[in-house]
């Protein structure tokens, strides 16, 4: 049979399957098994009633445990055991043989710097439209054209990015708009303003920015103020605290290398073979897709502040700045966090950016490129199921942060 | 908040300045493959796509006619023609600026001038390409060399998207992907719909003991990485009969979306007013009724949200598709796969890539611009609570 037909063939058994079960399922406890007649009546309702939400969540809870519940067990399994063995249990092996590998601590590695840069970056952005876009008159124009990438596919986005980063020789006209600009710097003043200055004053910036964030997560710990919470709360200020401080001398440092690096002016670069920095314009993809989502979701949450708010501070004499940072920003922090939690998943998920465009060569491999190429292409079963409970397990804390967060709407 | 003092700042115009700048940042890409794809192959190779949208100024060598298209008048030989549509001539479009007749002096002679050169031969090339060249001895077969400064302005072709759809053999054709795309997209989009929406409506509606615990789950589902399904499910798969194929791929997907299917109906479903259910209820109505008569029509905002992004994500998935349905004949691969295999094999022809891409791309892109309301509306009621 024609897909296309067996794909229309699908859909009317599909739905027409689905309303029938509902439809006769329903008829059947109603007529059959406990009919709304006769002596028991009214205990018959009763025990219908009971049955009938099982009935219509059954599908979807069964759907739900055989092709997620049931896989996160299977794979803790597959990943203690050893396919070629016969699937004999093997305990931690899996787990000691991906730890001796350099790919699995560089996809670590990659992962970390992912989860920290393409969150915040998405972030910064979203909320930086979001915030200029509301009070210009085309506004809801911009706001959707930046919001476009989203429809786009991974792979999509991978074939654009990817013409972006071409490279050529550099005897004839460059066809990737990076090597374009690249090729335009010659070491002269112009370069130097734009690629010693500016980085410099952007890594000054960003240290800044992170040694002002552990300073005031750092503070009320250290000098024993009265804060609300326990001592959880004072350990995760602690440790991000810790991690911020981190992120500035990295900064301090990047500073020192930009003064301390020639450039190789002239020459056109292969953008995506650059160890290290080759991971930036993977993540450029991601940033490009994901702001869109930032945007949306915190540009609603800017209308929904109070007006009351914005008009004391003006009265008060704050300046446009002042009532962004101080006034606006903490008002949509819950939703700051959900934006970021959210990207943070897809982060963690990213797959197919990878694969199309460097398929984890030159550095750039991620936890779930890494995973399938040893499900699919090593055909190891155990070390790939151990590298799908990483990153299960580095999901996690949001599992429960939003199974929490669910529960305690609940109530 | 137009009307709040102090909002109206002196900034306005470098507010509007970056916003556009933002703007043209994130189109920029876009633009450059849907510009790309228009393209000749040639074009795309010897200029960015930039380029394109301007005349280009090329220097270009062609040739006279030989000996054979000479006439003999007053003891010369002259040979006469069109240089711009001559088979190797850049097409009547463009416009000469310059000639030279050697390769030291490429542009040595205005359009329109006469080239005196070697033993009494001349050479005229008007703007238009026609040119008069001279010889007291017969020319050779080739003719004269000719270089040529001629502006031609921006040039598209839609043979690209000819060879893509129609023409193309192997993998340069797409067509098949497009339609093996769309025979995974439409039932993975529905059947999902329709068992969640049931499951949504007992979630929020219906009394039962557990009912917490399971929205728990469905909140818990929502965030496991399907990373974790491929190799078991696969095994199931391969272990019942199914096998790789369309049956697979649409039932992995419809339980992939199934736990942000439940979440986004409920939550729409549980804002529903109670009044009406109850009153449906006490007028006698079974709750099937009451479901299909009432819940699902009022849902359609929230039905539509979750197509969009179910279509969305199934027609642009790579990784489902290659574990659940392609097999190692091919004949059913999607076209994110297809272009996957593309960047392996044709990755220097842009021209193929980035129209074989921008089809992929089409389809989302109308459906997004069109049902972009629904799709901001399933987001917020998704990700904020």
């Amino acid at each position: 049979m024609h897909p296309a037909l067996l794909g229309l063939v699908t859909i009317v058994i599909g739905v027409g399957g689905c309303l029938a079960y509902f439809y006769l399922s329903n008829l059947i406890l109603d007529r059959v098994l406990f009919p709304a007649s006769g002596p028991n009546a009214g205990r018959n309702i009763n025990r219908a009633n009971q049955i009938r939400p099982w009935l219509f969540v059954f599908p979807a809870l069964f759907a739900l445990l055989l092709y997620l519940g049931y896989p996160v067990f299977e794979t803790l399994r597959l990943s203690l055991t050893d396919r070629s063995q016969g699937g004999a249990f093997v305990g931690a092996a899996n787990y000691t043989q991906m730890m001796s590998e350099p790919k699995f601590w560089e996809a670590i590695r990659n992962n970390m710097l992912w989860l920290i840069v393409v969150p915040a970056a998405s972030t910064a952005f979203g909320l930086l439209v979001a915030q200029l876009t509301d009070r210009i008159s085309w506004g809801n124009v911009a706001k959707s054209l930046i919001f476009m990438p989203m429809a786009i596919s991974f792979v999509g986005a991978s074939v654009i990015f990817k013409l972006i980063y071409d490279t050529r020789p550099a005897d004839v006209g460059q066809i990737g708009i990076l090597n374009a600009v690249w090729m335009q710097f010659d070491g002269g003043i112009g370069s130097v303003l734009v690629l010693k200055i500016l980085p410099v004053l952007l890594f000054l910036a960003s240290a800044g920015v992170f040694g002002f964030a552990a300073w005031v997560l750092a503070r009320p710990v250290l000098t024993g103020a009265r804060m609300q919470g326990g001592g959880g709360i004072k350990a995760v200020r602690l440790i991000i605290a810790l991690f911020s401080a981190i992120l500035a001398l990295m900064s301090l440092k990047s500073v020192l290398d930009v003064f301390t690096t020639t450039l190789p002016y002239g020459e056109p670069q292969t953008w995506l073979t650059l160890p290290f920095y080759n991971n930036f314009f993977l993540m450029v993809v991601l940033i490009w897709i994901q702001t869109g989502f930032a945007m949306v979701i915190l540009s609603a949450a800017l209308r929904g502040i109070p007006e009351e708010t914005v008009e004391a501070a003006i009265i008060d004499g704050a300046n446009p700045f002042q009532i962004f940072f101080q006034i606006k920003v903490p008002q949509i922090m819950p939703t700051i966090v959900v934006v970021w939690t959210t990207i943070t998943l897809t982060v963690l998920k990213v797959f197919d950016i990878v694969f199309a465009m460097t398929n984890g060569q030159w550095e750039t491999q991620v936890l779930a490129n890494y995973m399938y190429d040893k499900l699919f292409r090593a055909n190891d079963w155990g070390v790939g199921s151990a590298s799908a409970i990483v990153i299960m397990l580095l999901v996690t804390p949001i599992l429960v942060w939003n199974v929490y967060n669910a529960r305690k709407e609940m109530r | 908040m137009d009307n709040i003092a102090g909002t109206k700042s002196q900034l306005t115009w470098a507010v509007h300045i970056s916003v556009a700048i933002l703007v043209l940042m994130w189109l920029f890409p876009t633009v450059g493959l849907f510009v790309s794809s228009f393209r000749t192959a040639d074009q795309i190779s010897s200029s960015g796509w930039w380029a394109a949208l301007f005349p280009t100024e090329q220097t270009i060598q062609l040739r006279t006619g030989g000996g054979e298209a000479a006439v003999q008048e007053n003891g010369l030989y002259v040979v006469t023609g069109n240089l711009l549509t001559d088979e190797d001539g850049p097409g009547a479009e463009a416009t000469i600026s310059a000639f030279g007749v050697s390769s030291r002096d490429i542009g040595a002679f205005e359009a329109g001038e006469t080239a005196e050169f070697g033993d009494s031969e001349t050479l005229t090339v008007e703007a238009d390409g026609t040119y008069r060249y001279t010889s007291a001895e017969e020319p050779g077969r080739r003719g004269q060399r000719v270089f040529v400064t001629a502006e031609t302005p921006p040039d598209f072709t839609l043979n690209n998207y000819e060879t893509i759809l129609f023409s193309g053999t192997g993998q340069d054709n797409m067509a098949k992907a497009f339609f093996n795309t769309l025979t995974v997209t439409i039932p993975a989009t529905i059947i999902p719909i329709v068992v969640a929406a049931f499951a949504a409506y007992a979630l929020a509606w219906m009394d039962f003991p557990g009912r917490a615990l399971l929205i728990a789950l469905v909140v818990a589902l929502l965030v496991v990485p399907l990373q974790l399904a491929l190799i078991p499910l696969l095994r199931l798969h391969l272990g019942i009969g199914i096998g790789k194929g369309y049956l697979g791929v649409w039932l992995a997907h419809t339980a992939f979306g199934m736990p942000l299917a439940i979440y986004l109906l409920r939550n729409y479903m549980v804002g529903l007013p109670r009044d009406i259910i109850e009153n449906a209820k006490v007028d006698g109505a079974t709750d099937f009724q009451i479901f299909t008569k009432i819940i699902l029509p009022l849902s359609f905002p929230a039905l539509a949200s979750f197509a969009i992004f179910q279509f969305l994500w199934t027609w642009n998935d790579l990784l489902v598709a290659k574990v659940f349905l392609i097999d190692s004949t091919g004949s059913t691969t999607v076209m994110t796969n297809q272009i996957v295999e593309l960047l392996g094999t044709r990755g220097g022809n842009w021209e193929i890539l980035a129209t074989a891409a921008f089809v992929s791309i089409a389809v989302p892109l109308v459906v997004f611009f069109a049902m972009q309301r629904y799709l901001v509306r399933g987001l917020l009621a998704g990700s904020v609570k």
